[in-house]
């Protein structure tokens, strides 16, 4: 699925990385826990989640996630997308619950990046 | 290569927005370098790992990466409580992080365990009162 479609399903602004909207992205993971993202992420997916610091794009930029959607509206620092775009991640923010967003990316096609 | 490409980071343990910087300056300088995306992942995961451990366990440290012909090597001081159980520490859950750290995404008991999983080679130096010096080796 490309990254653009992602932002279309959940209807989602889009903070940062217009330039790498085509990409291309198999699987999603939802936590909350940076420590939990680490451990048991596969592949190279989209990282949603509601928690907002600076930790979250590390994790993101660790592990390679090229793609991070903030749900519940929750709005990152200005600090936060500038790391996001030199680390070259798509951020974007959703309106939508956890559970509403990754059930909607499910029914489309995308996998769990945890893979069990 | 005949020269070690060394890095060295001081790692503050005061300011939590900041922790997990010099695993992002290092693994943007391996890409430089030009290493592989598996090698510079398992490099970046257990280094941020280990440099987020310094930073909720042990006020901070340092942070030293040597690239050498066959492996790339970390090593992480931090003159912390050290660690009573490395056998515990080691498995998988074990945390002795409080909610406080939990709600910054952290303290899952997984950090230690995933450094292992990562990495080629890793050895615990650690004292009780004294602090905690982590190595390890990622095969190029
Ligand atoms: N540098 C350190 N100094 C002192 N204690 C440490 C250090 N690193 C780890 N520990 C101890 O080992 C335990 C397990 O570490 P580990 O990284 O596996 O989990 P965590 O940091 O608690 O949670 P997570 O890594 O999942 O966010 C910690 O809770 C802590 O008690
Ligand atoms: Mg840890």
């Amino acid at each position: 699925m490309k990254i653009r479609e992602i932002q279309d399903l959940l209807q989602a602004e889009l903070l940062c990385g217009n330039d790498a909207l085509d990409g291309d992205v198999d699987s999603a993971c939802c936590s909350d826990m940076m420590s939990d993202v680490l451990a048991f992420v596969k592949d190279q997916g989209v990282l949603l989640t509601g928690l907002v610091n600076a930790q979250v794009i590390r994790t993101a930029a660790m592990m390679d996630m090229p793609c991070i959607v903030f749900v519940r509206s929750k709005i990152p620092t200005e600090e936060m997308l500038i790391l996001a775009e030199e680390c070259g991640i798509v951020v974007m923010r959703s309106a939508r619950r956890a559970y509403e967003a990754c059930g909607i990316l499910y029914s489309h096609g995308l996998n769990s990046l945890t893979g069990q | 290569m005949h020269e070690p490409v060394k890095f060295h980071f001081n790692v503050d343990g005061e300011n939590f927005s900041s922790a997990g910087e010099a695993s992002v300056m290092v693994k943007k300088k391996l890409r430089q370098l030009g290493f592989p995306p598996d090698v510079m992942r398992r490099v970046s995961i257990a280094m941020y790992e280990g440099e987020i451990n310094m930073v909720i366990h042990a006020d901070g440290g340092s942070a030293d990466v040597t690239v050498e012909d066959e492996y790339i090597e970390i090593v992480l001081a931090d003159k912390g409580p050290g660690i009573p159980n490395i056998d515990l520490a080691m498995q998988e859950g074990y945390s002795t992080a409080r909610d406080n750290i939990r709600a910054l995404g952290f303290g899952a008991g997984m950090g230690l365990p995933n450094m292992k999983k990562y990495t080629d080679y890793m050895h615990i130096d650690t004292e009780v009162g004294v602090g905690t010096t982590i190595t390890m080796r990622v095969n190029i």
